[in-house]
């Protein structure tokens, strides 16, 4: 039986008075079944197991389907990144999938770029109006004057088609604006870049050691679950930071550093290990080159010497020091990732892999491991495509950034302003990033984006690049389409599937298939052999016979087992040039660098301002999900972290100081201002720097709910300074100062 | 032995991602603005002598129930392992069960009812763990039943110290935050 809710509260206002007569009896006198137990019948009908595209890191899913929508988002128990846990972003996919804002047609721009005014098309019209701009620019300046900026699994596709197309000019802002000057620096004193998942044994550690780093925070799922599990089993952590983050609350010990003197901290650290005879003799006797250099080097940079650059007792330097320098091997010295700071990133990073090494906690349990891929085949082609004629154009003339180890996005951008290299770039096909959120000096980006004859975005959501594009063209969420199988390095070999849980909504398209009709239109169709993404992992599978029907059912392919550290019996060998840990880096003196890291003080801000730090929030991808509002619900914008007490004493504001939660508008060295910003006032930073979250002030009006919430800390990162190693855009060189954001009435 | 299901929240793995919070919104279907679990970041201290307590906080399926007793119609009421719970079917919406819990446990579905954590009940019954349990990246939520004295829960309730909140209450949460 049922009552409907009128029925029942009348029935209610007649018997309120006897119901308090006989307690216990109520159920029955309602005449109603008994409680039963509230099901909310999510499970699915079907459940799909894919991987997850809300961050890069690539956890398995699996994908709970119910009348053919997707009612959650679970973790795949199989899949070694996820092993069945997944984070908030993870679990809010299907926030992305339903979000209402998402492109739903091909878009053709209507108006000057950037007034983001645009009319719906086929596909047939979008894609030949791409194919003619494209053999235009072909024409004119020849294949390699296309450049592809692509984040994201379905960026495989396009670079196929750059290959085919003839140019080598593929870049990513993860790179030279993110974590590139680890890459260099790794690559300098072990010989191998790091990558992505990093290959590090956090749960084995017995000592973490975060820079500038904040893991949990930053959530990268595996790594955050092999934090609280080296946690639960008595690890210590030292956090070095200027703000209290959240890894800092439970750290052993926190160096509140003042922002831009960590290198004066490591080298001072390096001292006391070596002093104190704590680094591991015999590892870098077997292993490393230089040590009698480092230690001339380090030998006045005392804790004493330190505290006066960093602003941290010296007592804490020499302290935390010890525990480091006791818990080795297994004293994990966190590489970071976002580590694009202050324009000398790479030696800081030389500086932290130089503590790596001095611990021998590389190739060691608990440290950095030996990961590898699957052994998938590629898809047999006919005929590979010819090489292009030209190089790579993302270093300006003159031979600058010589250890740079992957395209330099910001290069990508100088490129297309005229003159400034080799050649021109003159079109851009942009999958999946916002380059307006992601790279600095923003009216530098925009008029090379000006000088564009073409500019395509691949996108799922209105991102702000969209607005700028002259095509855009939808593309179906991961939910909803299949793509290559995910081949990363891992310690456990193993490829994961992406495989469409539901079909594409509206008249959105999966990227192979844009990708092959594209080819089709410029008479590369010979190139893409292949029929669908489906297909074309089957066939990379059936070289080996491996099995497609355990990948498809189970998510994942576990390769064979293999030693990951000395302990397990791999051997320890170094690429570099010497075959030994390059503590002295011969190649950076060759170059004319510092063979070893320097503390070089960095340019303080105005008078009354405060250095502009950024970060991340476990619930958000930086913009990429400041739209999905089942994920802005506990996180809908961000706020500005100020300290109270520097608060309370601002000037300007002594007559009426800023409240908690007051709008403020930032306003940066050079004069740019931010839009209206919660400021919070807390004692978990120091008092001269500010933080914000990464990835707000939105100022694309197709994304309806981001829109206006919170500051974009890019758009007040007018200044960069570029690492002269690898190229990189040191982003932390910026100060603001604040004012009282003008309430309307 | 009767069951008393419960849950310790470890404070000290816990990162406050709020994956508990996200797979109970999609696990129970809560529509927005609804939530059955939170996050709470307590911080003591002047800067640079600080502390941080983060807490994945839900109902606490109190041994003495407040809300079952304050609810006129019998729709707060205390199912299998002592799990509170709200029959949507009994429920007027008339919010006394809120003013007597002292959690701030319990919201107004748009529906109308009253609705809480229900240590999803129906995924227990089929030996499955609390969405929140199963998708915590950090492995900081543990349920299981207190009454038996080999279950994980117990063991960790056992020889952990731990604070329940608010003890004063008199309501004998059975949620215990591990520090």
């Amino acid at each position: 039986m049922s009552l409907s809710r009128r029925q029942f509260i009348k029935i209610g206002a007649a018997g309120a008075g006897s119901a308090a007569l006989a307690s216990g009896l109520g159920t029955r006198w309602w005449g109603l079944d008994g409680d039963p137990t509230p099901d909310p019948r999510t499970d699915g009908d079907r459940v799909v197991a894919s991987y997850c595209e809300l961050c890069f890191w690539g956890c398995g899913v699996l994908a709970h389907v119910k009348e053919g929508r997707v009612t959650k988002i679970t973790g795949n128990p199989a899949h070694p990144l996820s092993r069945g846990m997944l984070c908030p972003r993870g679990v809010g996919g299907t926030g992305l999938l339903y979000d209402p804002d998402r492109l739903k047609k091909p878009l053709l721009r209507r108006s000057k770029r950037g007034e983001d005014l645009f009319e719906e098309v086929s596909w047939d019209a979008a894609l030949g109006r791409v194919a003619e701009g494209l053999e235009k620019v072909k024409q004119r300046h020849g294949p390699e004057a296309l450049a592809l900026f692509t984040h994201g699994s379905g960026g495989v596709w396009f670079k196929q088609f750059m290959k085919a197309w003839g140019s080598p000019n593929i870049g990513a802002p993860s790179y030279a604006q993110c974590r590139g000057p680890r890459e260099a620096a790794f690559q300098l004193t072990f010989g191998t870049p790091l990558g992505s998942p990093e290959p590090l044994d956090i749960g084995n550690a017995r000592c973490i050691t975060l820079i500038g780093s904040h893991l949990g925070e930053n959530m990268h799922n595996t790594q955050v679950q092999e934090l609280a599990e080296a946690l639960g089993k008595g690890a210590q952590l030292v956090v070095v930071d200027p703000r209290f983050s959240v890894a800092a609350g439970k750290a052993r010990y926190w160096l509140p550093i003042k922002p831009g003197t960590d290198i004066a901290l490591l080298l001072a650290w390096s001292h006391v290990l070596l002093a104190e005879g704590l680094h591991d003799t015999a590892y870098l006797a077997a292993h490393a080159s230089g040590l009698d250099e480092l230690k001339a080097h380090v030998a006045t940079a005392t804790p004493e010497w330190a505290a006066t650059i960093t602003g941290l007792d010296p007592g804490l330097i020499r302290d935390s020091a010890r525990l480091i320098g006791a818990s080795r091997p297994a004293s994990l010295i966190h590489p970071g990732r976002h580590t694009v700071w202050y324009g000398d990133d790479t030696q800081r990073e030389r500086a932290m892999a130089i503590l790596v090494a001095l611990l021998g906690n590389w190739g060691r349990r608990g440290g950095y491991l030996k990961q590898d891929k699957f052994p998938l085949a590629g898809y047999p082609h006919a005929g590979a495509p010819p090489p292009p004629s030209r190089a790579k154009v993302d270093r300006p003339k003159g031979g600058l950034y010589p250890l740079a180890n992957e395209v330099l996005a910001s290069g990508l951008c100088d490129a297309t302003r005229p003159g400034q290299s080799l050649y021109d770039l003159k079109a851009w096909l942009v999958y999946g990033c916002n380059l307006v959120q992601a790279m600095p000096d923003r009216p530098r980006l925009l008029e090379a984006i000006q000088q564009l004859e073409l500019l395509v975005a691949v996108d799922v959501l209105p991102a702000e690049i969209c607005g700028w594009a002259d095509v855009v063209l939808p593309e179906a969420t991961y939910l909803e389409r299949d793509d290559d199988a995910w081949n990363g390095a891992w310690r456990r070999p193993f490829i994961a599937v992406r495989q469409a849980a539901v079909p594409p909504m509206y008249d959105s398209k999966p990227g192979w298939w844009i990708v092959k009709e594209l080819a089709g239109k410029v008479g590369l169709a010979n190139h893409f052999p292949w029929t669908d993404a489906r297909e074309f992992v089957k066939t990379r599978l059936a070289v080996k016979g491996q099995s497609w029907e355990t990948l498809s059912s189970t998510g994942v392919l576990l390769g064979p087992e293999i030693p990951t550290c000395e302990e397990e019996g791999a051997p320890l060998t170094f690429e570099t040039e010497s075959g030994t840990i390059e503590l002295y880096s011969k190649e950076l003196a060759d170059l004319d660098f510092d063979p070893l890291p320097v503390y070089r003080p960095q340019e303080e801000g105005p008078p009354g301002s405060f250095r502009l730090l950024t970060g991340r929030s476990p619930l958000h991808s930086f913009g990429r999900t400041v739209n999905n509002r089942l994920l802005a619900e506990p996180y809908p914008e961000n706020e500005v972290w100020l300290n109270a007490d520097a608060a309370a004493h601002l000037a300007g504001f002594e007559a009426r100081p800023l409240a908690q939660g007051e709008r403020v508008v930032l306003v940066n060295q050079d004069g740019v201002r931010s839009t209206p910003v919660k400021v919070k006032l807390t004692q978990r930073i120091r008092n001269d720097c500010v933080y914000m979250v990464h990835g707000w002030g939105q100022t694309a009006r197709g994304q309806r709910y981001a829109f206006g919430r919170g500051a974009s800390d890019a758009l007040l990162t007018s200044r960069y300074k570029i690492d002269p190693i690898m190229g990189g855009t040191g982003m932390n060189v910026n100060f603001v100062r604040f004012e009282r954001a003008v309430v309307s009435a | 032995m009767t069951r008393r299901y419960a849950m310790a929240v470890d404070t000290l793995r816990c990162v406050g991602c709020n994956a508990c919070v996200i797979s109970c919104k999609t696990e129970n279907d809560l529509p927005s603005g609804g939530f059955r679990d939170w996050i709470v970041q307590e911080v003591h201290g002047q800067f640079p002598s600080l502390t941080l307590q983060i807490r994945s906080e839900r109902c606490n399926h109190c041994a003495e129930t407040p809300c079952v007793a304050a609810c006129p119609t019998g729709a707060s009421h205390v199912a299998a392992g002592g799990t509170v719970l709200v029959n949507r079917r009994k429920c007027t919406g008339c919010k006394a069960c809120m003013v007597a819990c002292p959690y701030g446990a319990r919201w107004v579905h748009p529906d109308g009812y009253v609705d809480k954590c229900t240590f999803c009940l129906h995924r227990v019954e089929r030996a499955q763990q609390p969405a929140c349990v199963e998708t915590c990246p950090t492995r900081s939520l543990t349920f299981g039943d207190l009454a038996d004295p080999a279950s994980p829960v117990a063991r960790l309730v056992a020889h952990r110290p731990h604070l329940v909140l608010q003890p004063e209450a008199g309501t004998r949460p059975q949620v215990f935050f591990l520090t």
